[in-house]
């Protein structure tokens, strides 16, 4: 019996938040008396696989085929079930991703595994295999048994803070069986934005609304965003509306995200909207009217005008 | 174009949620169900790729009788027939498995549901039903083109979005902006009433969870208020205080 921990490499470097289901998976493993093994699918940095061990994994496996570069759920999810069967891992844990949720769901058919997803705490194992997860957007908790034999928990961004130590781990090369099935869906074009910091992944996050009324007036979100080190989000008017990339959408339809701040500028602060960004931290609310409905869900509200307030807190962030 | 869309009977996105029964039940008095969203914009593409290539839409839910509302106005808004499963759905490989078991019996070329439930939030009964039909998946879908027995499909990724192309039959997980929500209209309404809706008994038991307690999150303390003219100090406090820059 052993944890397996699905770790995502983005640009060839390990994901922030694979770093954290990593350290999950081994407090898991500590708790169930098992070790934690991680898989890492596609080429990566070496010093990269090195990392795994420092936050708790004893042992990666590293699927180097160059065929893996490209995140493809299918194929990822035939290697993983490789891997844990190949380990005897009971228990698979991942950190929520657009390629790890699609890759989990084949995984869970695969395994016939019970798939606990928005997992926001360490299992409770005290007698059988108790999670809790996020339910409704945010706006409840379901205490789940996962009676299966084979697990799988999807954990949400901030479930638990990682401790890096010293410690290393083995790392094996991992040869999986591709098969052609796997890769029908061509990917025929990409488009990512370089550079900028993923919104899922973001520790702070720069939102705006419709209280922006037009795309003209960005420069003074993102300039607070760049003086932050955080990523821009939106509200779906303003991605319907074409304002800002689709990518970018939080909300009941949208993005789920839960960053440690969550600044938003101009926006009501409509249910839908809420329910994206609720378990956020802590939450700041910049908006002109005092009775915006935002105010009764945040930490700090400032009542003003954005395109007076913003490029005041962006000189304060720098002068910090 | 033969198509089966999925759909859930959901609690109103606006739904304040309380629970009941010592927190193992939801509280489902004064709860206004609704089609689930992404199911909605699923159908809604269904319908419009029928208008445009013909064929049929098939709507298909796992619920008990009290999802019937919404798979009328599923009809209303241009399903032509519908199939609900008999069956409380607790859990989501059971799910999976009847949705399978539908699927293999009518042959669909696409079977679309929503990228997740908008109550238990899982995204993973289009990934499950795919495996067990051994037909890819793909999920979340922002948009859809036909081209003979081939899907032009633009998925969302962290930070973009990628194009793809598969061969039929796929089942696909979708989000907006895929379609635009469709609204029944009059014609619609009264034609669902006499589109065949029929009830089959489940396959199957499998149920690999069970959820044994619910729980609401805690309150958030009172909001701080900082005077627009001091704005600067919003900064100080997210340092010192909040501690999160
Ligand atoms: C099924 C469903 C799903 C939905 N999903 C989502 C979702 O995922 N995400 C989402 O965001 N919405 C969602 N919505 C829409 C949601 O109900 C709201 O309509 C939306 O969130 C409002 O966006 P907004 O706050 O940007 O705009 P508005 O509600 O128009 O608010 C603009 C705000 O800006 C303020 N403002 C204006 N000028 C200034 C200024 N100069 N300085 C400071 N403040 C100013 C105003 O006081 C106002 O509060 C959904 C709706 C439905 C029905
Ligand atoms: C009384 C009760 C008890 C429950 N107990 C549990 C439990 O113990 N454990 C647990 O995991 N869940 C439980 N659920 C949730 C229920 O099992 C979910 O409907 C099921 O798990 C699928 O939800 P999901 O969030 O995983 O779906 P997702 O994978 O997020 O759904 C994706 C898409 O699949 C389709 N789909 C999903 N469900 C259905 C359906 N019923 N009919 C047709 N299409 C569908 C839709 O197109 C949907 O958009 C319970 C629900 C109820 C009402």
């Amino acid at each position: 019996m052993s944890v397996l921990i699905f770790a995502e490499l983005d640009e060839g470097a390990l994901k922030k938040s694979s770093l954290e289901a990593i350290y999950y998976g081994s407090k898991v493993a500590a708790l169930t008396g098992t070790s934690a093994t991680a898989i890492v699918l596609g080429e990566g940095k070496a010093d990269e696989l090195a990392k795994a061990g420092r936050f708790g994994a004893t042992k990666v496996l590293h699927a180097s085929d160059a065929q893996l570069n490209e995140g493809n759920a299918m194929a990822y999810a035939s290697v993983v079930a490789e891997a844990a069967n190949q380990e005897g891992a009971d228990v698979i844990v991942l950190a929520k991703s657009s390629l790890a949720d699609s890759m989990a769901a084949r995984l869970a058919g695969k395994l016939k595994a019970g798939l606990a997803a928005n997992v926001i705490e360490l299992p409770d194992v005290s007698s059988g295999f108790r999670v809790k997860r996020s339910i409704f957007t945010g706006k409840a908790f379901a205490f789940t048994e996962l009676t299966a034999e084979k697990k799988i928990l999807a954990i949400k961004k901030n479930t638990i803070t990682p401790e890096e130590t010293e410690a290393t781990a083995t790392v094996e090369a991992f040869k999986p069986a591709l098969n052609d099935t796997d890769f029908a869906v061509k990917v025929t074009n990409v488009e990512k934005a370089s550079g900028d910091i993923l919104l899922p992944e973001a520790d702070l996050v720069v939102s705006a609304g419709r209280g922006l009324k037009g795309p003209e007036n960005w420069g003074i979100v993102e300039d607070l965003a760049k003086a932050l080190h955080a990523a821009t989000a939106c509200s779906k008017p303003v991605s319907d509306l074409d304002w800002r990339p689709h990518h970018e959408h939080v909300g009941q339809t949208g993005i789920k995200i839960s960053p440690n701040l969550y600044m938003a500028c101009g926006i009501s602060g409509a249910i839908q909207h809420l329910a994206g960004v609720n378990s956020s931290k802590v939450i700041v609310v910049i908006n002109k009217d005092p009775e915006a409905p935002f105010f009764k869900s945040a930490d700090y509200g400032i009542v003003g005008d954005v395109f007076e307030v913003l490029p005041r807190l962006t000189k304060a962030v720098q002068e910090l | 174009m033969k198509i089966l869309v999925c759909v859930t009977s959901v609690p109103d996105t606006i739904t304040k949620i309380t629970l009941t029964d010592n927190n193992t039940k939801l509280n489902k008095a004064g709860v206004q169900f609704i089609t689930g969203p992404y199911d909605d914009y699923a159908l809604s593409r269904a319908v419009e790729l029928k208008e445009q290539l013909g064929g049929t839409v098939t709507v298909l839910n796992v619920g008990e009788s009290d999802a019937d509302p919404v798979i009328r106005k599923c009809l209303a808004i241009g399903a032509d027939d519908a199939i609900r499963v008999n069956a409380e759905p607790t859990d989501a490989y059971f799910v999976a498995e009847q949705i399978a078991a539908i699927a293999k019996e009518n042959s669909y070329d696409l079977i679309l549901m929503g990228r997740e439930s908008i109550d238990y939030n899982g995204g993973q009964v289009h990934g499950i039903v795919g495996e067990m039909l051994g037909l890819p998946s793909i999920s979340p879908v922002m948009k859809l083109a036909i081209d003979g027995s081939t899907a032009k499909i633009t998925r969302e990724i962290e930070g973009g979005h990628e194009e793809l192309e598969a061969g039929l039959p796929l089942v696909l997980g979708c989000q907006e902006p895929i379609a635009e929500w469709k609204i029944p209209n009059m014609r619609g309404i009264m034609s669902a009433r006499t589109k065949p809706l029929k009830v089959v008994e489940p396959t199957g038991k499998d149920t690999l969870t069970h959820i044994a307690n619910y729980e609401l999150p805690p309150a958030r303390g009172a909001c701080k208020m900082i005077p627009a003219s001091e704005a600067e100090t919003l900064i100080k406090l997210l340092r010192t205080e909040a501690k999160v820059i």
